[in-house]
């Protein structure tokens, strides 16, 4: 038996609205961090729902386009939280508002 | 030896660079020498030129183009910065370097000790240069050129001495007038390249019976605007009078003998247009004639001796432009001639009364100089004589050419001529009588105030008479002012006609009044009869009087208030105007620029509240925003 595709495509949904709820509501950075790499995994997940759906293979392409763009982001993303964490001792997003205008 | 020409206006401007660039070291005297020199070779130059041109046959052989270079080459428009040879530029150059020689050579005295003693001739050298390239142009563009120059000139000069206010704001009023005048001119040139495709004077007049006859008319009355401001006519005298501030030899060289008939030469210049359009002449007779009266009157009432001989000048330009209007363009020359001598000669015998009381220019605090300035007081009696129109004396006959050719072609022109010529002869009379006889006025005097940088005689003590540098230019003029008539006698034997060898140049354009013997006769006693009348009235009012106040009025002293009428008239509206403008300036045009500066400032400030740094903010932003887009895909694909 086949698991049908709007399964999938609920799971990346539901991935996806939990990635963004806690992006919203979290202050660490580094779970900020987390929540973004569920909703990129999400939309990867959607990628290839429909890949497998529509018979295409594009869509499965453009995962491996994401991942490196993924894997990138945490690696200049990681970095940044590090040097801030050195600086201040603290990696709480509301404290970082230098940039007020 | 034609060749050459090129040197006339080159000799003066080469005095002009070195002079400007070395003057200081050259120093005084030297630097007013080697001015003379430049200038005196450019008179022989000019003399070589006359001769060479008289050996060749009358008629078109006598006017060749001297081609300088090419100045401003645009498409059709072809300027070139070259030199129009013929029998009238060249008579204009005689006398204009002839004259300026002997104005240098009389400066050297007469500015002895002058703290900018270089400089004056570096501004005369410039002069002479300019009103040569006027007058050698062979068209409007490079004349113009020479116009500007000696407006310049003129500007510099009156203001030289600019320490003393009344000198500063009379050279303004002497450029600004000159200005205002020149916008004819400009005007007058664009629309002769747009009838004519050429500013060429032999170009011009090849198209001249092809321009409409109401663009002929259009450009010789502008032409005569530009004149009637360099030649003070009426409405635009009022600077002549002003520029008298200036050191005396500037007001014989500019304000009486060469610069002032500039615009007399422009319109003898184009002659052949005016010659096509009667309503123009008309226009220019009158004018002339009026700005003779009028000046004339206004002559009889000044008491600085150099401001009656200014209103003189501009009285006798009229004479001029009567001339010029009647078509009499030979006896205007004749007269512009014969004025240079005897009006130069007056105001140097001015200068050298000036120089010799110690500045002081009042008639009133003169008297009885006969005894103290024998030289100053024989040459200066030869041009009150001269200009008064006494026979056998240049002014005699000069004047006589141009009532004779008024008389036989406008006679009301005739009679106002007659008229001035009465009221010249009184107001000169009065001016010799109030300066060479009577008492030692001058005794009694406060001293001078003003006056010529340098000096700190006292006043009332002894006149003197001036050094042999500034005497030997009046013995010169006086002999020439004396002679002078002889370049056209009326009646005179073919064979021996200065002036006759300009009628080709004028050619049809000429009106040559030959009347018969004896109404030739007539009228020369007539004009002799009115100047000894007017001769006698000078006499007989001014003769051991010093004050008439009925003689005086104050509406000539002051000129009919003609400055009053132009301050209240164009001076304080203009004033009004423009503080109008400035109120515009800064309330809407600052507004506007600063009212756009504030609507930005205003809106950053308002925008900027959105930045507030933090992260989340932003996200929630951007999710808001992702959702609301989703939204409306959604309800557009339904």
């Amino acid at each position: 038996m086949t698991i049908p595709g709007q399964w999938y495509l609920a799971l990346g949904a539901v991935l996806f609205s939990i990635g963004g709820l806690g992006l919203l509501v979290r202050r660490n950075v580094l779970v900020m961090f987390m929540c973004i790499e569920l909703m990129l995994n999400a939309a990867n997940l959607t990628f290839v729902t429909f890949s497998r759906m529509l018979n295409d293979v594009g869509g499965q392409s453009l995962v491996f386009f994401v991942l490196v763009v993924a894997a990138a982001e945490v690696v200049v993303g990681l970095g940044i939280v590090v040097a801030i964490f050195r600086r201040r001792k603290s990696t709480t997003a509301d404290d970082l508002h230098l940039m007020k205008g | 030896m034609l060749h050459a020409a090129y040197l006339m206006p080159l000799l003066p401007l080469a005095g002009f660079v070195v002079l400007a660039a070395a003057g200081r070291r050259i120093g005084d005297p030297w630097a007013g020498w080697l001015g003379t020199a430049t200038v005196a070779g450019a008179f022989v130059v000019a003399v070589i030129t006359y001769a060479g041109l008289l050996g060749r046959p009358s008629g078109t052989a006598r006017e060749f183009t001297q081609n300088l270079f090419s100045w401003i080459p645009v498409g059709g428009l072809q300027v070139k910065a070259a030199l129009l040879v013929d029998p009238l530029s060249v008579t204009m150059v005689l006398f204009v370097t002839g004259i300026s020689t002997l104005i240098h050579l009389y400066s050297i005295g007469y500015m002895k000790g002058d703290r900018d003693y270089p400089k004056f001739f570096v501004y005369l050298n410039l002069f002479v240069a300019s009103m040569l390239i006027l007058v050698l142009a062979n068209n409007l563009v490079f004349t113009f050129v020479g116009w500007e120059g000696v407006g310049l000139c003129s500007y510099w000069l009156v203001s030289f001495w600019f320490g003393r206010d009344t000198a500063a704001s009379a050279g303004q009023k002497a450029f600004l007038y000159n200005r205002l005048a020149d916008v004819g001119f400009l005007i007058a040139i664009f629309l002769v390249f747009d009838k004519t495709g050429t500013v060429d004077y032999l170009g011009i007049f090849a198209h001249a019976a092809t321009i409409g006859s109401g663009a002929r008319t259009a450009i010789c009355l502008l032409l005569f605007v530009a004149a009637v401001g360099k030649s003070a006519q009426i409405p635009l005298f009022p600077w002549l009078a002003d520029a008298m501030e200036g050191p005396t030899p500037v007001s014989a060289l500019i304000h009486a003998a060469t610069m002032v008939t500039a615009g007399v030469y422009l319109m003898c210049r184009i002659s052949p247009l005016l010659a096509l359009t009667g309503d123009a002449r008309l226009v220019v007779g009158s004018i002339g004639a009026a700005t003779a009266f009028v000046a004339a009157t206004i002559a009889c009432a000044q008491q600085d001796i150099k401001k009656v001989l200014a209103y003189s000048t501009v009285s006798q330009l009229g004479y001029m432009f009567l001339a010029v209007g009647t078509g009499a363009y030979e006896a205007a020359i004749f007269l512009m001639v014969a004025h240079a001598f005897f009006k130069a000669l007056l105001f140097l015998g001015a200068g050298s009364v000036i120089h010799g009381m110690h500045d002081e220019q009042d008639l009133k605090r003169m008297g009885n100089l006969r005894r103290y300035m024998k030289l100053t007081f024989v040459t200066f009696g030869i041009g009150w004589l001269a200009i008064a129109g006494i026979p056998p004396l240049s002014g005699f006959f000069a004047k006589g050419d141009i009532l004779d050719n008024a008389f036989a072609r406008y006679k009301p022109l005739w009679v106002i001529g007659l008229v001035t010529a009465a009221l010249t002869a009184y107001y000169m009379t009065r001016l010799f009588v109030l300066t060479f006889y009577g008492d030692d006025r001058w005794r009694q005097t406060a001293p001078a105030t003003g006056g010529h940088g340098g000096s700190d005689h006292g006043g009332g003590a002894q006149p003197h008479e001036s050094p042999s540098v500034m005497t030997t230019p009046l013995v010169v003029l006086g002999l020439l002012a004396l002679v002078g008539g002889l370049l056209n006698l009326p009646g005179h034997h073919p064979s021996f006609d200065p002036l006759g060898w300009l009628a080709p140049v004028f050619g049809g354009a000429l009106y040559n009044a030959h009347q018969s013997g004896t109404t030739l006769w007539v009228l020369g006693v007539v004009d002799a009869l009115v100047a000894v009348i007017g001769l006698g009235a000078g006499y007989a009012a001014w003769w051991r009087r010093v004050d008439y106040p009925a003689l005086e009025p104050v509406v000539l002293q002051k000129s009919y208030f003609i400055d009053d009428i132009y301050d209240t008239a164009i001076g304080r509206p203009g004033e009004a105007l423009s503080r109008l403008a400035a109120v515009f300036d800064t309330k809407v045009i600052d507004g506007a620029v600063n009212g756009v500066a504030r609507l930005a400032r205003g809106a950053g400030g308002g925008l900027r509240r959105i930045q507030t740094g933090f992260v989340r903010q932003y996200a929630i932003g951007i999710v808001i925003g992702a959702v609301a887009l989703l939204a409306y895909m959604l309800t557009r694909m339904s």
